[in-house]
């Protein structure tokens, strides 16, 4: 009878610390977002979407900041989603199980998980060393480098969702497989494609570390792709250690603006996924 | 029309072979950058290696002045503070996915799993500045001079939290370390458990067993190994963060006894101070600290990897 006591005793401690272990965590992570967005609501202004970021004590905005961060993303995105795709492409449609597939998927993971500022430091030895300077195109790569494991991934794990039965049909029509992948796989597999593209610029849209020392920061408007250039993250970094308030205002306006795009990023990937899968249901 | 339908099939060939090179060495590529890494680190550390030899990873003297640099005090403070954030973030981890998985009314499951999956999106510098201008003041208040006046006396464990309440430091960077692989930890986990087949479970409830039972001798052994890699995966996150540890962790490098104090980490070193560094032995030294922290997280991502293709490879085998 104790026994069956103690027992039962255990089972209501044990999922009672499980329920405030998950109210903890939540409780946690809503404080930081409802810190996120009271700061950056009050930091929020016409003026950091017009001007450039000010002098201390000065009145501006973050625009060279937002053009810099959209700009090396895009880049980024340019020159690394096209390589993962292909990588993904080959390791869902050639490779397969071959003992190279397998320890290229083994890399990549390792890739994906690698630490950022591991990145920026290799970058730094192969681009701004060479150089000679700090440059925003320095920063693009170093953000491509990160996109290229996430977008190989999503697209491995999209093509294998293409029924094997299209595959076939195509190949017993006559179709090489180039044609195959790009006319029927690719279509199949379009908005998981469109997922991994979102997924990957979630990713790198954030990243702090790479870019300290590749695309380093730039007070003013620059255009230059070989010159250091503005970007949010650095921004925030710069500025939220600052001692002037109105420095860390901006930086949380920024802090803002950079999760919420974020947020709506992943939230788009997650509609889009879901989407898939009810069309799939059907 | 033979020869025609003989130059469609030899250009078909040619595309053919073009779009398969093309994906190979996309593949190729991902192989090089790793090998890259590795290559362009070593030899951008091998004047400081080359220089302090062994002595550089067992000293602790960081001056920039005379020159010389031991690695000892950043991989300490890389250790510690991932070793402070994992014994955090495990449990309480373990306890959300728990929740999500066994206890969890279904009406809420979804949302509560999308809001965890969706804050490990959000990016690291983001819990640096939440840990600097919320955390650190909290903590400088109310936590730490209590820990300082209550365990600070006990002998043994009381070394650990001695000194003045900084605020900022070791304890800290760990705790805005384990709210930032929090999430990660927990969907992981959740994710193994939901691997865990119904019947088995169900089997285990026939028995008489309660849901606590169930979880412990039942769902935890079954998923034991993937469990720890998706730890470990955790881990070699909290290993080589960098934005939400420089924000928090003084930037001193030395090795203080107590948990209060003002520390240093391979990745925080790096970022705080790369720029700045004057002279190729500096420069030198702190990609060598990247080098050093490449082969650690290297070590633990791989490992980790290597423990859920297991799971993966179960999963794929009939039961």
């Amino acid at each position: 009878m104790n026994r069956a006591l103690l027992r039962k005793f255990r089972n209501i401690l044990f999922l009672s610390l499980s329920v405030v272990a998950t109210s903890l965590g939540l409780a946690c992570l809503a404080a930081i977002l409802w810190t996120l967005v009271s700061h950056g609501i009050a930091g929020m202004s016409a003026h950091v979407f017009t001007q450039m970021t000010p002098a201390p004590g000065n009145e501006g905005g973050l625009l060279n900041a937002l053009y810099g961060s959209a700009a090396m993303t895009l880049i980024a995105i340019v020159i690394g989603a096209p390589i993962g795709a292909l990588a993904g492409t080959y390791l869902s449609e050639y490779g397969q199980t071959s003992r190279l597939s397998t320890v290229i998927r083994f890399i990549n993971d390792v890739l994906l998980s690698a630490p950022s500022i591991i990145i920026g430091l290799f970058v730094y030895e192969i681009i701004v060393v060479r150089m000679g300077h700090f440059s925003a195109l320095a920063g693009a790569v170093s953000l491509a480098v990160i996109a290229i494991p996430v977008s190989l991934r999503t697209t491995e794990d999209m093509l294998n969702l293409v029924p094997l039965g299209m595959k076939d049909s195509s190949a017993a029509l006559g179709a090489y497989p180039w044609r195959t992948v790009l006319s029927v796989v690719y279509p199949a597999a379009r908005s998981g494609l469109v997922t991994g593209l979102l997924l990957a610029i979630a990713r790198i849209s954030g990243e702090t570390a790479p870019l300290l020392f590749t695309a380093l920061n730039n007070q003013f408007w620059s255009t230059d792709l070989n010159a250091p250039m503005a970007n949010l993250p650095v921004v925030i970094y710069q500025f939220a250690l600052s001692p002037y308030a109105d420095w860390q205002n901006l930086a949380w306006a920024g802090a803002l603006i950079i999760t919420a795009a974020i947020l709506v990023l992943s939230i788009s990937a997650r509609i889009i996924l879901a989407l898939l899968q009810s069309d799939r249901r059907a | 029309m033979a020869i025609i339908a003989a130059r469609h099939a030899a250009k078909q060939l040619i595309y053919e072979r073009m779009f398969k090179g093309a994906t190979l060495g996309a593949a190729i590529l991902v192989l090089l950058i790793l090998g890259g890494v590795a290559a362009s680190l070593l030899r951008g550390a091998w004047p400081a290696l080359a220089h302090f030899g062994f002595g550089f990873v067992v000293h602790e003297v960081w001056n920039p002045v005379t020159e010389r640099f031991g690695a000892l005090a950043p991989m300490y403070g890389t250790v510690v503070t991932s070793l402070i954030a994992m014994l955090l973030a495990v449990p309480t981890g373990f306890g959300i996915a728990l929740f999500l998985t066994e206890l969890c009314p279904p009406m809420i499951k979804r949302p509560i799993g999308v809001a965890v999956e969706l804050l490990a999106a959000v990016p690291s510098i983001i819990f640096g500045i939440w840990g600097l201008f919320v955390l650190a003041p909290i903590l400088q208040k109310y936590v730490q001079p209590w820990l300082i006046h209550h365990v600070g006396k006990l002998p043994g464990i009381g070394s650990l939290f001695k000194g003045p309440p900084y605020g900022i430091g070791i304890l800290t960077a760990g705790m805005v370390l384990a709210i930032m692989v929090l999430p990660f930890i927990a969907a992981t986990m959740r994710d193994v458990f939901e691997t865990v087949p119904a019947m088995l479970k169900e089997s285990g409830y026939g028995l008489g067993a309660t849901t606590w039972e169930v979880i412990w001798y039942v769902v935890v052994p079954h998923s034991r190994v993937a469990m720890v890699g998706g730890v470990m995966l955790g881990l070699g996150r909290a290993l080589g963060e960098t934005m939400a540890v420089t924000f928090v962790i003084g930037n001193a490098h030395r090795i203080g006894a107590s948990l209060l104090a003002p520390g240093t980490t391979i990745s925080s070193s790096i970022a705080n101070e790369f720029t700045e560094a004057v002279g190729d032995l500096y420069t030198s030294s702190l990609i060598a600290l990247g080098l050093l922290l490449f082969i650690i997280t290297f070590g633990v991502i791989a490992v980790a990897q290597t423990m859920l293709r297991r799971l993966e490879r179960r999963q794929l085998a009939p039961l």
